[in-house]
């Protein structure tokens, strides 16, 4: 590895390329975790925001009229206000209150907590619609058949209902779950340690803002780039001849 | 649950009695009566919206009926008590746009309900499909998808789906309707096999060759009502209704 590192030394002094991160151990060390930290985050929000979208459709099939107007609020809400915003809401509106109710001193959540249940109730409003038009997707006569067979409902859910559906809302919540990625960057706003805002740090310390922006393009362009090749090799797995394709 | 009640052979196995069915203002059925006797072979036949469909989808309650009563095997099925799976192991249907589970093979299909619904052992399951497979000719298809299939391979995996159930009637809503020309036979041969072996069929067609061949019993209806009815064998030659006259005379 000291070879490599040797090389952007050398690329540094010949060239005027200020990579640090790969040469200088602080700053490695501190963007390497900067990337773990958006790994991490946008991992734990796609988990939450599939289980909260999950939910979301779950409830607005409900017979009770309000808390399908629930899940209505919470989606509009969500989807029409910017996640910075949000998140501001969130780190210091809601904490305070929160915090001024048990008394907590110091915050109830970290930066990093707050910026999970933010991001990850942003994109579960997205979630929610999306789940809801896959499981609208499936023919009504699909259903019939099943329950002519003797299937109770839930296991036309199980069985017949979500198999379709989840085939249908893969391509949409692949490009939710892109969007998440690239949406975990308004953490930096309140100082979680992530990609972007570690970078900020660097390149302040470091002079070396045109370097910094190239790899973080790149940064992000590898981790969506993952993400794609993942979700399109399932996607492919799943597909069967004749439907929805 | 009030489902198992005594029903004995020589009782009809669908009893239809005064049966009214509307959908908000439209009304659909309008008093109807039809005994059906343990394997017998019903055609309903009649001009589209008539209540054809409606009629055999209340039989095993995929709508329910506002009045009347429907017993099939001695169960009512108009009653809220009742357990629709004990209904539905009786009971099994076709429809006309095949309704295959498009995630699942051939085989997969024909296994589902009895894996799922009935709880048997995957073993004996996947034996019976296959020897199914084998009684609606489709051997060799087992692993097909049905976007792999023509609309008559699809239907006859239908059939034999619903045979899995072991169902004591068999009800096919105009199971032929949906298919190319040269794909009906196939799947009326599937039919006219079980109904040859006895199975008791209700079937809504527009096949009037195939209703007089294999129907022992045809009803004619229009807008809601039976208008007539009887063996085939008078029914299309000495037609009285002026209405069943039309219809024969423009179908035939």
């Amino acid at each position: 590895m000291d070879v490599v590192w040797e090389w952007f030394q050398w690329l540094n002094s010949e060239h005027g390329i200020k990579l640090t991160i790969f040469y200088d151990e602080w700053d490695r060390n501190r963007f390497f975790g900067g990337i773990w930290t958006t790994i991490h985050l946008s991992l734990v929000c796609m988990a939450l925001s599939i289980v909260i979208g999950m939910g979301g459709a779950w409830l607005q099939m409900s017979k009770f009229i309000w808390i399908r107007r629930i899940v209505q609020g919470y989606i509009q809400f969500f989807r029409n206000t910017p996640p910075l915003v949000q998140l501001y809401f969130f780190y210091f509106a809601v904490d305070s209150a929160l915090a001024s109710v048990t008394g907590i001193e110091g915050g109830v959540f970290s930066s990093y907590g707050w910026a999970v249940i933010s991001l990850s109730f942003f994109a579960g409003a997205f979630n929610v619609e999306i789940f809801r038009a896959g499981i609208e997707s499936v023919p009504k006569s699909m259903v019939e058949a099943a329950d002519s067979l003797g299937f109770t409902s839930f296991q036309v859910f199980c069985y017949v209902t979500m198999p379709l559906a989840y085939r249908v809302c893969l391509p949409a919540l692949n490009n939710n779950l892109i969007n998440l990625i690239k949406t975990t960057t308004v953490a930096y706003a309140i100082a979680v340690p992530e990609t972007l805002y570690i970078s900020n740090q660097i390149w302040s310390d470091e002079y070396n803002v045109p370097e910094m922006m190239n790899v973080v393009w790149g940064v992000y362009i590898i981790l969506v780039g993952i993400l794609v090749t993942i979700m399109h090799r399932w996607e492919k797995s799943i597909r069967v001849p004749g439907f929805g394709n | 649950m009030s489902t198992k009640t005594d029903w004995s052979a020589d009782q009809p196995i669908v009893s239809i009695k005064d049966v009214y069915k509307s959908f908000g203002e439209l009304e659909v059925l309008k008093g109807i009566n039809i005994d059906v006797m343990k394997g017998e072979v019903i055609c309903i036949i009649g001009p589209s919206g008539s209540g054809k469909s409606t009629l055999i989808r209340c039989i095993n309650a995929l709508n329910d009926i506002n009045s009347g009563s429907i017993k099939v095997k001695g169960m009512e099925v108009n009653d809220s008590e009742l357990d629709k799976l004990e209904l539905r192991k009786e009971v099994g249907m076709v429809f006309q746009q095949y309704n295959l589970f498009p995630h699942k093979t051939a085989l997969e299909n024909i296994m589902m309900a009895p894996l799922k619904v009935l709880n048997q052992p995957i073993k004996e399951v996947e034996e019976k499909a296959r020897q199914l497979i084998e009684r609606v000719n489709l051997v060799g298809k087992e692993s097909s998808y049905p976007g792999e299939l023509s609309g008559g391979q699809q239907q006859r995996v239908a059939i034999a789906r619903s045979l899995a159930m072991n169902p004591e009637v068999m009800l096919f809503d105009e199971v032929t309707a949906a298919l190319d020309p040269e794909t009906v036979n196939e799947v009326l041969l599937a039919i006219k096999d079980l109904a040859q072996k006895g199975m008791t069929c209700i079937l809504v067609t527009h096949e009037m060759g195939f209703a007089r061949e294999i129907a022992d019993h045809i009803y004619f209806t229009d807008r809601g009502v039976i208008v007539e009815h009887g063996p085939p064998a008078t029914f299309f030659t000495e037609a009285k209704d002026p209405r069943t006259q039309e219809f024969l005379s423009q179908i035939l």
